[in-house]
């Protein structure tokens, strides 16, 4: 196991390497604005511009520049490490305005995720139970508008029908009502709608899935056996068909998760909450290369390390998956 | 004499699909006696699974239309409610099934999986039922019982999971054990030792068994009395001895002459059943084995045959409208080793003379 895991480990490092690499060239060779030219402001002069250019590094070599980022990264290797550079726009140090935006984006991801499991898991599990009733195909239908329906258009819909400021039924803190709340519960009243619409779509995915797998797993033999030894119907599905069927439903729990954390992009823009998705996107309006390479590379770091936790937990979910 | 353990009459188990309706068992009867051994004998697609899981109550659902009797010790099957059913599984009629593998759950221990069984039915502490598991698979014959019901089922071999599946049925003592293709999964080495062992296990708990098989060669020790079904009918019922010396369906002439035998000289060849068995949707009309049936005349096509008794004899019973006489000397023209084209022949021949 532990030697799996450091092999693991080290690929992990490759792919993140890979990763930044990849940004890196996508932002140098696509048309994207002048980072200096957005810094200098209004009508600057060439002399300010090129002043720019020296003091972001941009007037070094495409290569250079990139191995001056690696190094900068690595711990160890000169430098006190970790440094993921600073805004090209505002100077600040991109690391710990990532780790500031963290806790948002965590708040946000795992409130989904209760909610979207809350959701989804009893809808799919029901609808597995009674396949091709009213009540399977209903639940199934509406789980095909939330995958189909994006998150763009939800939200606006959820803050038009139940924002407090504009909507029809003003029951709900709407846009930009998480920076303004204080303390837990206020912050967690002013995610119930992004909450609600990030879920939406996940707990729909994961009620056909599920349903899907639940259905298969019921025309196991060993679903057979287990009434057969005449187990109330309640434990031949929860005891021995769910638990069965709700494995593959942890590596994709595990990548979502990942894919989450590394910045809910589209809930987080929609209802403007200062997580780590909005600091990417305002940084991707910006040409603001050092913040995106940044939050690439966190979000691809949790999408590596959900996925790396996922089989080894595995391990210990199925019996017959050894390291 | 007593009355039997289990009384199936007339039974039928008919399911509705998209594609018609499927005549998985087209009215069968049979008794199995206290103690005793039922064969079921088939190919795939006879009926002979439908019908044991009808006696369960595994077989009920919305598309599912059953009817007849099942009486088990003095009570109606068919017509206890879901709930009762459940007291009975795994309690007085326990079954195994063909691939130990895929019939225990992979994700708990064996031992979990016993006891699980014996926790349904009686009230006692998860200790007591952990070693009522250990007990049994120790009864079951696998060695260091303690620590083996502490493993899983990918970590036992193919018969040991056989035997483990053998010790969950019989851990509440049932009073039938249905057993379905045993050992089919299983290594030949293996077979024997698994139909020794519920030949043992039986005798020690006085457990009637049905065995459900395609393979006469499994039922030939074990069974008292053989029913051969093809079709979702039996076709032929009689006591083991009689089923091997003196059949009289064309069709349990095909089986038997499908199994290779040590006696037969060098060389010889076997002898499949020709065709492969009718859509059970739409059964060809008149005998349904009449499309396959060497010995098959006009009249066949159209006339069903009745299971009735051969010469009187209520314990040997055939469906066929062969003659009994005619299908003694097609028999004895088998046994000589004559192909089934030549006895036809011959025995035409023969009532042509008369």
């Amino acid at each position: 196991m532990a030697a799996y895991i450091a092999r693991r480990l080290l690929w992990v490092v490759f792919l993140l390497f890979m990763i930044t690499l990849i940004t890196f060239v996508i932002f140098t060779v696509l048309p994207s604005g002048d980072p200096a030219v957005l810094r200098a402001g209004r009508q600057p002069s060439p002399q300010l511009i090129a002043a720019i250019r020296e003091q972001l590094g941009l007037d070094k070599s495409k290569p250079v520049q990139f191995i001056n980022y690696i190094g900068n990264i690595l711990p160890f290797l000169g430098h006190n490490g970790f440094d993921f550079g600073f805004s090209y726009q505002n100077q600040q140090d991109v690391l710990p305005a990532i780790l500031d935006r963290l806790p948002t984006t965590i708040f946000l991801t795992l409130g989904a995720v209760i909610l979207w499991l809350c959701i989804g898991l009893p809808i799919g599990i029901l609808s597995a139970v009674r396949t091709g009733t009213w009540y399977d195909r209903l639940a199934m239908g509406i789980a095909l508008v939330f995958i189909s329906a994006p998150v763009y258009f939800l939200g606006l819909v959820a803050l038009y029908l139940f924002a407090n400021d504009i909507g029809v039924f003003p029951i709900l803190p709407g846009n930009s009502a998480y920076e303004q709340a204080s303390g837990f519960f206020g912050k967690a009243e002013a995610l119930i709608l992004p909450w609600f619409v990030l879920a939406a779509a996940f707990a729909a995915v994961y009620a056909r899935f599920l349903r899907g797998n639940l259905i298969d797993t019921l025309q196991e033999d060993f679903i057979r056996t287990a009434r057969a030894k005449g187990l109330s119907e309640r434990k031949v599905i929860f005891r021995h068909g769910v638990r069965a069927a709700i494995t593959p439903i942890v590596t994709l729990l595990g990548l979502d998760i990942g894919i989450l954390l590394g910045g809910a992009i589209l809930t987080e823009t929609v209802f403007n909450i200062p997580g780590i998705g909005r600091y990417a996107y305002n940084a991707i309006t910006q040409s603001d290369l050092p913040v995106i390479q940044g939050t690439v590379l966190f979000g691809a770091f949790f999408i590596v390390m959900m996925s790396l936790l996922v089989d080894i937990l595995y391990a210990f979910i199925d019996p017959r998956v050894r390291y | 004499m007593a009355e039997p353990l289990l009384e199936v009459e007339n039974l039928v188990v008919h399911f509705e699909t998209d594609d018609g309706l499927v005549k998985a068992v087209d009215g069968i009867s049979y008794t199995v006696e206290r103690g005793q051994t039922l064969g079921i004998v088939g190919e795939s697609g006879s009926g002979k699974s439908v019908s044991s899981l009808t006696v369960l109550g595994l077989t009920r659902s919305r598309n599912a239309r059953i009817s007849g009797t099942v009486r088990f010790d003095g009570r109606d099957l068919l017509n206890t409610s879901e709930d009762d059913m459940r007291g009975i599984r795994g309690d007085d009629i326990a079954m195994i099934f063909q691939d130990p593998l895929s019939s225990l759950h992979p994700f708990y221990k064996v031992g979990t999986q016993i006891s699980e069984a014996v926790l349904a039915h009686r009230d006692v502490s998860k200790a007591q039922a952990w070693d009522r598991a250990v007990e049994m698979l120790t009864l079951v014959g696998i060695p260091e019982p303690r620590k083996r019901a502490d493993a899983y089922p990918h970590e036992f071999s193919g018969g040991m999971r056989q035997r483990a599946m053998i010790a969950m049925a019989l851990a509440n003592d049932p009073k039938l054990l249905i057993a379905d293709e045993p050992t089919t999964a299983l290594d030949v080495t293996v077979q024997a030792q698994i139909l020794e062992l519920i030949e043992r296990l039986q005798s020690e708990f006085d457990t009637a068994v049905v065995v459900i098989t395609h393979d006469l060669g499994v039922v030939a020790e074990m069974a008292d009395e053989i029913a051969v079904m093809y079709a979702g009918r039996i076709v032929e019922k009689a006591d083991a001895m009689t089923t091997f010396v003196g059949p009289e369906h064309p069709y349990t002439w095909g089986l038997l002459s499908s199994i290779p035998r040590l006696d037969s000289p060098r060389g010889e060849e076997l002898v499949p059943i020709a065709g492969r068995p009718p859509s059970l949707i739409s059964l060809p009309g008149g005998c349904s084995f009449h499309p396959r049936c060497p010995y098959v005349r006009e009249a066949h096509k159209r006339v069903e045959p009745a299971l009735e008794p051969v010469n009187g004899d209520r314990s040997h019973q055939v469906a066929c409208l062969l003659d009994s006489s005619v299908r003694k000397k097609l028999w004895g023209e088998l046994q000589q080793g004559a192909k089934p084209q030549a006895a036809r022949n011959d025995v035409l021949e023969e009532e042509a003379g008369v």
